[in-house]
């Protein structure tokens, strides 16, 4: 296990490197295929900036996730993309980091509102496979200064370089939370009623469907006063739909982590699609375990091991992701051949002897 | 401005040139004489003019794909344009390049409101987004001052934000995909209707290039619904230090404005003069708007006043009505054009950090005496996206020169102070050369390398965003 504590020792490991290098932070989300020896960004810890006042924070990647968010509750701050926390369902033990984070562009339920963790993600400073320091946007919100590199790198997977440094806008915590509950409804009707309250005025912040119960979560959060309206509001709204209820206690945190998959043998998907489209790929997994997010657009699904979940996809658009199991095929979506031959040739740019998590993203 | 030398191999054949394209497009479509390029000289930045070698006006995808098949066999530089708006001079011609303007295709495609987006071609305007969701009570967030005549296609090209980025985020966060041509005539998608990349974010990296990576011809677009109602209060402090504090407190509070607005007091004066709005002659003023139902309004308002009143503002005065609402927004909406009225102007849009407000504040005003040239200054405070208005006489011998030495050294500053040269304008030429004070050779490199990949003969926007020293091999490389 190699271990940099500096930004410059991460450069001289991965320029001496001579053979593969597999990135890990915290281990909780290591997906994919790629082998080799462990460099792990545990040494590049710490929050080197926090302003409140201007709703910025800048962290050292192998910062723990939990370490990030203390800091900002302590100014009733928060991430606004609601990182989940995959050790649950993958059987990992570590502590996640906010460069593992970002690595996988980890985005919870508060996405469809507030944007994905590329969305709040205002720089990077990176170590590419060459062993170049880069960096690029920085640490203020607005900057179209160059090439959005910000964005290529969240969700790469540590494919294109090794991240040393991020920095996010944060947003205000907030005072109260409410969901609005209904029950009853199948796949269909709970993505027309997710739609319906995602299309309201009332700033709906999670819309959630649990099949095996048949129970369809609204988020509202925001201060007392407000929430308390837009709950009436779009309990009334939704009562068309079947039987609406006001629930303070519902678990957005069992949402966000999948973890009602934790312990399960079978493999586990994330797929991607329109909301609209979410009930057909539903229908084609009939009988196995399935739980819609994001309004209907994220769907996680245990399949039994070894299923061919893209055939059964169609012609969805869409991506599938493998999370968790043997799968069947790549573990991340297969591009049209333009687009992966751009893909292709960005790894080259960045990693020309392919040592960073070779192969990761095949 | 120093631009490349036109390519002499490319001058030579234009009549072939204008034969290949009239033959795969409408022969309106094809514009070559002299008198009629000169329409497309220049954009908004309009110190800087060239006529280009032709410009073209395709209709579909399919054709910008002709198009760019035959410039990429003969050569031929390409400069997208979408509606000319740009203030950095994104669409700037070269002598030997061939605009590519999109403005023709400007079609909605498909109109989802169930899955909350609309997919439209990248001609169309950004305002006119949001007139085909009106109906429905939906809006495009992306806002940019220029929104009633800008392109997708432009604010695509440069990332652009608007007043409204502070809750709904800049273009790139609204984006959810394209039809992008490459240069050499390949029609790719990225992304759809889904959410985020399944492979690279790609389309992340996209937006925002400057038209150096592709055409895009077709967007998908997240819609928004309406919120119920919105209200400003406007706010007038005595110092500049004490405004840039409480937009702060506001922030640190929990209340999440759609809008934090900050003129100074040479842009207070220019806009009574001008728009009469009824503003309170003083330092600094804020206009913070908040939105929701009536109660939700009065609430966060409340809050809001409450901050803003532990600092002695010298005015405070909260919206009812939507008449006072439009009577607090116009003297910010007339403030380009107050500022016009007094002279030519520059605006910079440098980004800085907002704890940074107040000593970029005093040492602008500083360089102002510096140089004698006045500067009112009006931006998105809670973003920290600073337009600074650079006064100056452009038909004064060397004013304009002036001009831009003062803009870079208020550039250098928002640099210095952790921010950056453009918050949502854009590099274009009038950034380009002041990129090494932002990054080092290595972070360019790294951005020039993604260019290598989607555009490897550097024949798309090559003479914009980096310095030409910097780009000159691979540009004759490739030659």
């Amino acid at each position: 296990m190699i271990r940099p504590d500096t930004e410059a020792e991460l450069s001289a490991a991965i320029k001496e490197a001579r053979g593969p290098l597999r990135i890990i932070g915290g281990g909780t989300r290591s997906i994919g295929r790629a082998q080799g020896d462990f460099l792990s960004t545990a040494g590049l810890s710490g929050i080197s900036l926090y302003e409140p006042g201007a709703l910025t924070i800048v962290a050292g990647a192998g910062t723990p996730l939990a370490e990030v968010e203390a800091a900002l509750t302590a100014e009733n701050q928060r991430l606004p993309f609601e990182p989940p926390q995959m050790g649950a369902l993958t059987g990992k033990t570590g502590a996640s980091t906010i460069g593992g984070v970002v690595a996988a562009n980890a985005s919870g339920p508060r996405r469809i509102q507030a944007g994905a963790c590329r969305d709040s993600l205002i720089g990077v400073r990176f170590v590419d496979g060459r062993g170049d320091i880069i960096k690029n946007g920085g640490r203020v919100m607005k900057n179209v200064t160059g090439y959005d590199l910000v964005k290529l790198l969240a969700g790469s997977q540590g494919s294109l370089g090794v991240i040393s440094e991020v920095a996010f806008k944060v947003l205000p915590g907030v005072e109260a939370t409410a969901t609005v509950v209904v029950h009853g409804l199948d796949d269909q009707s709970a993505v027309e009623a997710m739609s319906t309250a995602l299309g309201s005025p009332y700033e709906v912040s999670g819309a959630a469907h649990d099949p095996a119960r048949q129970t369809t979560m609204l988020r509202l959060e925001g201060f007392a006063e407000s929430v308390a309206y837009r709950s009436k509001k779009l309990q009334e709204t939704l009562k068309r739909f079947g039987d609406v209820s006001a629930d303070v206690n519902a678990d957005w945190t069992a949402i966000r982590d999948a973890s009602m998959f934790a312990g399960g043998s079978g493999d586990v998907w994330r797929i991607s699609v329109k909301p609209s489209d979410g009930p057909s790929v539903g229908a084609a997994l009939d009988g196995c375990k399935i739980i819609y997010d994001w309004g209907g657009g994220l769907i996680w699904a245990e399949v039994p091991s070894a299923f061919d979940l893209r055939g059964v996809m169609g012609g969805i658009k869409g991506h599938a992701t493998l999370v968790r199991g043997q799968g069947c095929g790549p573990v991340f979506h297969p591009e049209p051949a333009p687009v992966a031959a751009l893909s292709k040739g960005v790894r080259r740019q960045f990693d020309p002897r392919g040592i960073l998590n070779a192969g990761i993203m095949d | 401005m120093e631009m490349p030398v036109p390519k002499g191999s490319v001058l030579d054949r234009k009549h072939e040139l204008v034969a290949r394209l009239q033959a795969v497009l409408p022969g309106e479509s094809v514009i070559h004489e002299p008198h009629e390029t000169r329409v497309y000289e220049c954009d908004a930045l309009t110190a800087y003019k060239c006529a280009p070698l032709a410009a073209v006006l395709p209709s579909t995808t399919q054709e910008v794909s002709e198009v760019l098949k035959i410039c990429h066999e003969m050569g031929v530089p390409v400069v997208p344009r979408g509606a000319g708006t740009s203030l950095a001079g994104g669409a700037l011609p070269t002598a030997d390049c061939v605009i590519l303007g999109v403005a023709k295709m400007n079609d909605v495609l498909e109109t989802n409101y169930a899955d909350r987006y609309i997919r439209v071609q990248t001609g169309r305007t950004n305002l006119s987004v949001t007139g085909a969701v009106e109906e429905e009570d939906f809006f495009y967030a992306p806002d940019p001052s220029s929104q009633l005549a800008c392109a997708i296609a432009g604010n695509v090209g440069m990332n652009s934000g608007g007043a409204h980025c502070l809750k709904y985020g800049v273009t790139t966060n609204n984006l959810l995909g394209v039809t992008m041509v490459l240069m050499d005539g390949t029609v790719i998608e990225l992304g759809g209707a889904h959410l985020d990349a399944g492979g690279l974010d790609l389309l992340g990296v996209v937006c925002g290039s400057e038209g150096q990576l592709g055409v895009v011809t077709e967007a998908t677009l997240r819609i928004l619904r309406k919120p119920e109602g919105a209200r400003p209060v406007l706010i007038g402090f005595d110092s500049n230090e004490v405004a840039g504090a409480c937009v702060s407190d506001i922030i640190k509070a929990g209340v999440l404005p759609v809008a934090i607005e900050f003129m100074d007091r040479p842009c207070i004066e220019a806009t009574e003069a001008f728009a009469k709005a009824g503003y309170p002659m003083c330092e600094a003023l804020l206009i913070v708007e908040v939105e929701g139902s009536d109660a939700e309004i009065d609430m966060q308002l409340g809050v809001i006043s409450g901050i803003a009143r532990q600092h002695n503002p010298v005015e405070l005065r909260e919206s009812t009505s939507a008449e006072e609402s439009a009577a607090i927004w116009l003297g910010r909406k007339s403030a380009f054009g107050a500022m016009g009225q007094i002279n030519d102007y520059m605006c910079l849009d440098g980004t800085i950090p907002v704890s940074s407000l107040p000593y970029v504040l005093r040492r602008i005003s500083e360089l102002s005496k510096d140089y004698g040239l006045g500067v009112g200054n009006v931006f998105h405070a809670g973003d920290g996206n600073m337009h600074p208005l650079i006064l100056f006489d452009a038909n004064k011998p060397g004013d304009l020169e002036l001009c831009e030495q003062m803009g870079a050294d208020i550039l250098k500053l928002c640099v210095e102070v952790g921010g950056c040269l453009t918050g949502e304008h854009g590099v274009g030429v009038e950034k380009r050369d002041l990129m090494q004070t932002q990054f080092d050779a290595v972070d360019l490199e790294a951005q020039l390398r993604v260019k290598d990949v989607f555009d490897p003969q550097w024949l798309l926007n090559p003479s914009k965003v980096f310095p030409l020293s910097v780009t000159q091999s691979r540009r004759e490389a490739a030659a």
